[in-house]
C-alpha cells in the first residue's frame, strides 16, 4: 500500500530556535560529520562483537582449562580494550560535533531526542567500568567473578548501539512531537526513542558489528593458516570469529529486505533515490548501474530487470513504487551516491552470505574446515569488504535522507553551524584521524606479532 | 524538575572536575618528570594508576554533555556555537591523549614510549586548559544566548584565560595528592616524598592563583563575584579553602587518606559555590524556566539517569574497591625499565 500522505504530512517546517546568523559552511560541516562516524562506526563494531567473541573464548577456556583458549581470550581482550579507548576518543568528538556542527539542531531537538544520549551515557559508563575490570581481572579475580565481570560489557555493547540508533532511527522517521508555528512543542522522549526505523536499524547495525569484528578477526587467522599457522590456538582464532561472522552474514540478506521494504513505506524518496528511479511506476523495474541525471530526472543506462523492484520493495510484483519526480528538485537527495552506495552493500552483502554459509555447511557436513586455498583468500578480503558495506550502507541511509536532518522537517542547512574557516578543522582533523588510523595498525601489528605463550604466563 | 537536571550537571561536572581532572594533572606531572631515567618511576606509577579508570573517569564529561543538550538545549547551542574554536582543539586533545595513553601502555621500546608519552602528558596540559576558557567565558557572560555567534574574544578574555590556568593548576594538584596516596599503597617510599613535595608546592601555588582568580573576577565578572561573596556563595568559597588548608596540614603530616578526601571536597566546593553563585540562571542572562526543555523531557531524563544510577553506582563502587584494594594494579616498574633487555610487557 502506498499512501502518498506522508510526503504532505510534515508541511510545517522547522528553522531551529538559534538567531539566523548566515551559515556559509554546510558541506564541510557534512563532511567532517561523515568523517568522523566513518571513523567511529568500524570502531565500534568491534565494541559490539568482540565482547560476546572473549567470553565465547573464555567459556570454552573455563570448561576445559586448555591453555590456548585463555591465551586467546586474553589477547583479544587486550585488542579489546585499546580498541575500546579509541571508540570511546571517537565517540567523544562526535558528541562535540553535535553541538560544534549542529547546534541548531541540537538547540532545537535536543528536548525531543536527547533522553536517548542520556541513556547512551549510562550504558557506556556501565561499559568502561566493566571492561577495565575484566581485561585487568585476568589473573587476579576469582574465576568465575571474573567470567561475570564479563557479560555486562556485552549487554551495555547491545544497549549503547540501542540508544544511538534510535536517535539515527529518529532522524530518519521523527516522532514523538508536534510543530506550531515553527516550534518544537509538546516533546514525548520514549516516543521518539521508540520510533519506526529503530528495530530494523538496530538489527541490521548489530549483525553489521558482527559481520564486520567477525570477518576482520577471522581474516588475520586465515592469513596465518595461509603461512602455515595451523596450531590449536590459531585454529580457535579462527573458527570462532568465522562463526560468529557466517551465521550473521545470511541473516543480514533477510534484515536488509526488511529495512528495504520500511524505507519503501515511510521514506519513498530515500528508496527512488537508492534504486534511481525517476518517475512513480506500477511494477517498477529494478536497474542494475546506470547514471541519473539530475537535469532531466532521467536514469541513463543500466541494466532494468523487469518488475523486480516491485517485488523487492513490496513482495508484489505489480506494486506502484514513488518516483523522485513526486518532489521538487531541490529536495530530492543526491541520487548517484545513494544508488551507487546501496548496490555496494548489497553485492558485497550477498557475497559475505555465500562465504558465510559455505563455511557452515561445511563445518556441519564434513565437520571440519573447507580446504581450498581459495577459502581462506576469500576470507581475508572479506573483512576489508565488510567494512566498506557498512560504511555503503550508513551513506545509503544518511546521504539518502537529504536534505533533511530530520525526515522532512529540519534542513541540513538550517541546522549547520554560523561559524566559517571549517576547512581548516576539517584538514586538521583529517590528519589526526590517520596519525589514528596509523596509531592503531602498528598495535594490531605488535599484539599479533607477540608469542601466544607470553599470555598463559602469570605475571 | 530543572532546578534536579542543573544540579545533575553540576554533579557531573564536580566529578569530572576531581576524577577527569585528576587524570590531567598526572599529564602535567608526567611531563614535567624530566628525562627517561629520572622520570622512569613517576611515570610507571601514573601509567599503574590511570590505567583502570581513565576512562570511567572521562564518562564523566559525556554525562555532563548529554545532560546539557537535553535539558537545556539552546544554552548548549549557544554555548558551543560561541566556542567553537576552544570546544574543537579541546576535542582533539581527547583524540590524542586518550589514543597517546592506551597505546603507550603496549609500546615496546623506549622511543615509542617517549613520543606517546610527549603527546599523552602534553594534551593532559591543553585540554583541562582549553575547557577551563570555556567556564570561563560563560562566567564572564560572553555568549549572546539570543543570536550567538562563534567568537574569539568570548575564549581569550582575561577571566577565560585565568579559569584556563586555574584548572590546570587544580588538576595538578589534585593528582599530586592522589599519586601522594597511590605511592604509599604501591610501597615506594621515594615516589611518596617526591609526590608530597610537589602537593604541598602545587597546592600553595594553586591556593595563591585562586585568590588572584578572585580579584579578575572582581574587575571582569562581577555578578559572579558578588555571588561568591555573599550568602551561600560565600559559605562554598569559606568551605573551599578551608578543605584546602585541611588538606595541606594533612600532607604535611603524612596522611595522604585523609588528604584525597579534603582535596577532592576544595574542588567540588568550588564548583558548588559557581552553582548558587549564578542560580538561578543557567547562563548569565538566561533563567533557568526559559533554558529548560518541556517538563516531559525532564521527567523523561531524571527518570532515566535516575534508574541508571542504581546500576551505575554499585558497579564504580565495585571498580574503585578493586582499584584502591590493588586487585586490578599492574605489577609497578619505573616506564623506562620496562624496556631494558627482556621486552617487558608493559600491560
Ligand atoms: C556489513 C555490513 C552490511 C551488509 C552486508 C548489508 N548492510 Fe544494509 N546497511 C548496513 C550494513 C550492511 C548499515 C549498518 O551500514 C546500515 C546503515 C543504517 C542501518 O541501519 O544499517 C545499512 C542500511 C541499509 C538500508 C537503509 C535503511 C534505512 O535507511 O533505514 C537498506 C535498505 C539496507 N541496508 C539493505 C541491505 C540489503 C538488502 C543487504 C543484503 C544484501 C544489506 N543491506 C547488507
Ligand atoms: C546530529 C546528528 C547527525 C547529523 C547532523 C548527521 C548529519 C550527517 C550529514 C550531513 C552527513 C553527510 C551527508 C552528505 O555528505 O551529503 C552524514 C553522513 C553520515 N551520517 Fe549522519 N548525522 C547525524 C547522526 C548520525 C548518526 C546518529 C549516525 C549513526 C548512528 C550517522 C551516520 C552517518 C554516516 C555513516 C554518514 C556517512 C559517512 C560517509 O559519508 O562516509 N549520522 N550525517
Ligand atoms: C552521531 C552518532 C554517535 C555519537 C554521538 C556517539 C557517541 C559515542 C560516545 C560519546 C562514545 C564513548 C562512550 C564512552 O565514553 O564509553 C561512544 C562509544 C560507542 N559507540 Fe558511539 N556514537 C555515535 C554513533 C555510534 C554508532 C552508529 C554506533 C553503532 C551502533 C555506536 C556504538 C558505540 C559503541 C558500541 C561504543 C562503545 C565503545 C566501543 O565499544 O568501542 N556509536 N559513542
Amino acid at each position: 500500500m502506498l499512501d502518498l500522505g506522508v510526503l504532505a504530512a510534515a508541511a510545517e517546517q522547522v528553522t531551529g530556535v538559534l538567531g539566523d546568523q548566515p551559515a556559509p559552511d554546510a558541506i564541510e560541516a557534512r563532511r567532517m560529520q561523515a568523517l568522523s562516524l566513518a571513523v567511529h562506526i568500524p570502531i565500534v563494531c568491534f565494541g559490539i562483537a568482540f565482547p560476546a567473541m572473549i567470553l565465547f573464548v573464555h567459556g570454552l577456556y573455563l570448561r576445559t582449562g586448555e591453555a590456548h583458549f585463555k591465551a586467546l581470550a586474553k589477547r583479544w581482550s587486550k585488542v579489546a580494550l585499546t580498541l575500546f579507548a579509541v571508540g570511546v576518543v571517537t565517540g567523544t568528538i562526535l558528541s562535540f560535533e553535535f553541538g560544534l556542527l549542529w547546534p541548531d539542531f541540537t538547540a532545537t531537538f535536543g528536548e525531543v531526542y536527547g533522553v536517548a544520549f542520556g541513556l547512551e551515557g549510562v550504558a557506556f559508563f556501565l561499559e568502561a567500568i566493566f571492561i577495565a575490570i575484566y581485561v585487568y581481572g585476568w589473573d587476579r579475580l576469582p574465576r568465575r567473578t571474573h567470567f561475570l565481570t564479563g557479560i555486562p560489557i556485552v549487554i551495555t555493547g547491545f544497549f549503547g548501539s540501542f540508544c544511538v540508533i534510535a536517535v539515527n532511527g529518529w532522524m530518519n522517521h521523527p516522532e514523538g512531537f508536534g510543530v506550531e508555528n515553527g516550534d518544537v512543542v509538546d516533546p514525548e522522549p520514549f516516543n521518539a526513542i521508540f520510533n519506526g526505523n529503530l528495530w530494523h536499524e538496530l538489527i541490521h547495525m548489530y549483525l553489521a558489528g558482527y559481520i564486520v569484528a567477525g570477518f576482520i578477526v577471522a581474516g588475520v587467522y586465515a592469513a596465518a593458516h595461509l603461512r602455515g599457522k595451523r596450531d590449536a590456538y590459531h585454529r580457535t582464532g579462527l573458527v570462532v570469529a568465522l562463526s560468529f561472522a557466517a551465521l550473521a552474514a545470511p541473516a543480514q540478506v533477510i534484515v536488509g529486505d526488511w529495512a528495504g521494504r520500511t524505507v519503501t513505506k515511510d521514506q519513498p524518496i530515500k528508496l527512488a533515490a537508492i534504486e534511481g528511479l525517476p518517475t512513480t511506476t506500477k511494477g517498477a523495474p529494478f536497474t542494475f548501474g546506470g547514471w541519473y541525471d539530475a537535469e532531466n530526472n532521467t536514469m541513463n543506462g543500466g541494466i532494468e530487470i523487469p518488475k523486480l523492484l516491485s517485488v523487492l520493495a513490496d513482495h508484489d510484483p505489480n506494486a506502484t513504487v514513488v518516483g523522485l519526480d513526486t518532489v521538487p528538485p531541490e529536495d530530492r537527495p543526491p541520487v548517484n551516491i545513494v544508488h551507487y552506495s546501496f548496490q555496494i552493500m548489497v553485492g558485497i552483502g550477498t557475497l559475505l552470505a555465500m562465504l558465510g554459509a559455505l563455511f557452515v555447511l561445511t563445518l556441519w557436513r564434513h565437520k571440519r574446515l573447507p580446504r581450498s586455498k581459495w577459502f581462506y583468500r576469500g576470507v581475508v578480503v572479506a573483512g576489508p569488504l565488510a567494512l566498506v558495506a557498512l560504511i555503503a550502507g550508513w551513506v545509503t541511509t544518511e546521504v539518502g535522507r537529504q536534505p533533511w536532518i530530520v525526515y522532512e522537517v529540519m534542513r541540513v542547512e538550517d541546522s549547520v553551524t554560523s561559524s566559517d574557516g571549517l576547512e581548516l578543522g576539517f584538514a586538521v582533523l583529517v590528519a589526526v584521524y590517520l596519525l589514528l588510523a596509523v596509531a592503531v595498525a602498528w598495535l594490531l601489528r605488535r599484539l599479533s606479532a607477540q608469542s601466544p605463550e607470553r599470555e598463559v604466563v602469570h605475571r | 524538575m530543572a532546578e534536579i537536571c542543573l544540579g545533575l550537571i553540576f554533579v557531573g561536572l564536580t566529578m569530572y572536575a576531581v576524577l577527569g581532572g585528576a587524570d590531567f594533572g598526572a599529564g602535567f606531572w608526567d611531563l614535567t618528570a624530566g628525562g627517561d631515567r629520572r622520570g622512569g618511576p613517576v611515570r610507571g606509577l601514573i601509567q599503574r594508576s590511570m590505567s583502570p579508570v581513565w576512562e570511567a573517569n572521562h564518562v564523566w564529561l559525556i554525562f555532563v554533555l548529554v545532560v546539557s543538550w537535553t535539558a537545556f538545549p539552546v544554552a548548549f547551542g549557544a554555548v558551543f556555537t560561541t566556542f567553537l574554536v576552544p570546544l574543537f582543539l579541546a576535542a582533539l586533545g581527547i583524540i590524542m591523549r586518550g589514543t597517546a595513553f592506551a597505546l603507550r601502555g603496549q609500546a615496546a621500546t623506549i622511543k615509542e614510549a617517549r613520543v606517546l608519552g610527549a603527546i599523552f602528558a602534553l594534551s593532559s596540559v591543553i585540554l583541562p586548559f582549553f575547557l577551563g576558557t570555556v567556564l570561563g567565558g560563560i562566567a564572564a557572560g560572553a555568549v549572546d544566548v539570543a543570536d550567538p555567534a562563534p567568537s574569539n574574544d568570548a575564549w581569550t578574555s582575561l577571566v577565560a584565560i585565568t579559569a584556563g590556568v586555574l584548572a590546570v593548576l587544580t588538576g595538578a594538584y589534585l593528582s599530586a595528592v592522589f599519586l601522594a596516596g597511590d605511592a604509599r599503597r604501591a610501597e615506594l617510599p621515594d615516589l611518596e616524598r617526591a609526590f608530597r613535595a610537589r602537593a604541598l608546592g602545587i597546592g600553595v601555588v594553586t591556593g595563591a592563583a585562586s585568590i588572584g582568580a578572585l580579584f579578575v573576577l572582581r574587575s571582569d565578572a562581577r555578578p559572579l563575584y558578588d555571588g561568591l561573596t555573599s550568602g551561600a556563595g560565600l559559605a562554598a568559597v569559606i568551605a573551599s579553602v578551608a578543605a584546602g588548608i585541611a588538606t595541606l596540614a594533612l600532607i604535611w603530616t603524612w596522611r595522604f587518606g585523609l588528604a584525597r578526601w579534603t582535596a577532592a571536597a576544595a574542588v567540588a566546593a568550588v564548583v558548588l559555590g559557581w552553582w548558587l553563585a549564578t542560580r538561578p540562571d543557567v547562563l548569565p542572562g538566561l533563567p533557568l524556566d526559559e533554558a529548560a526543555s518541556p517538563d516531559a523531557t525532564l521527567t523523561a531524563l531524571v527518570i532515566s539517569v535516575a534508574l541508571g544510577l542504581l546500576l551505575l553506582v554499585p558497579a564504580l563502587l565495585y571498580l574503585y574497591r578493586l582499584v584502591l584494594a590493588g586487585t586490578l594494579s599492574q605489577g609497578y616498574e619505573p616506564l623506562d625499565q620496562q624496556f631494558r633487555p627482556t621486552d617487558g610487557d608493559g600491560s
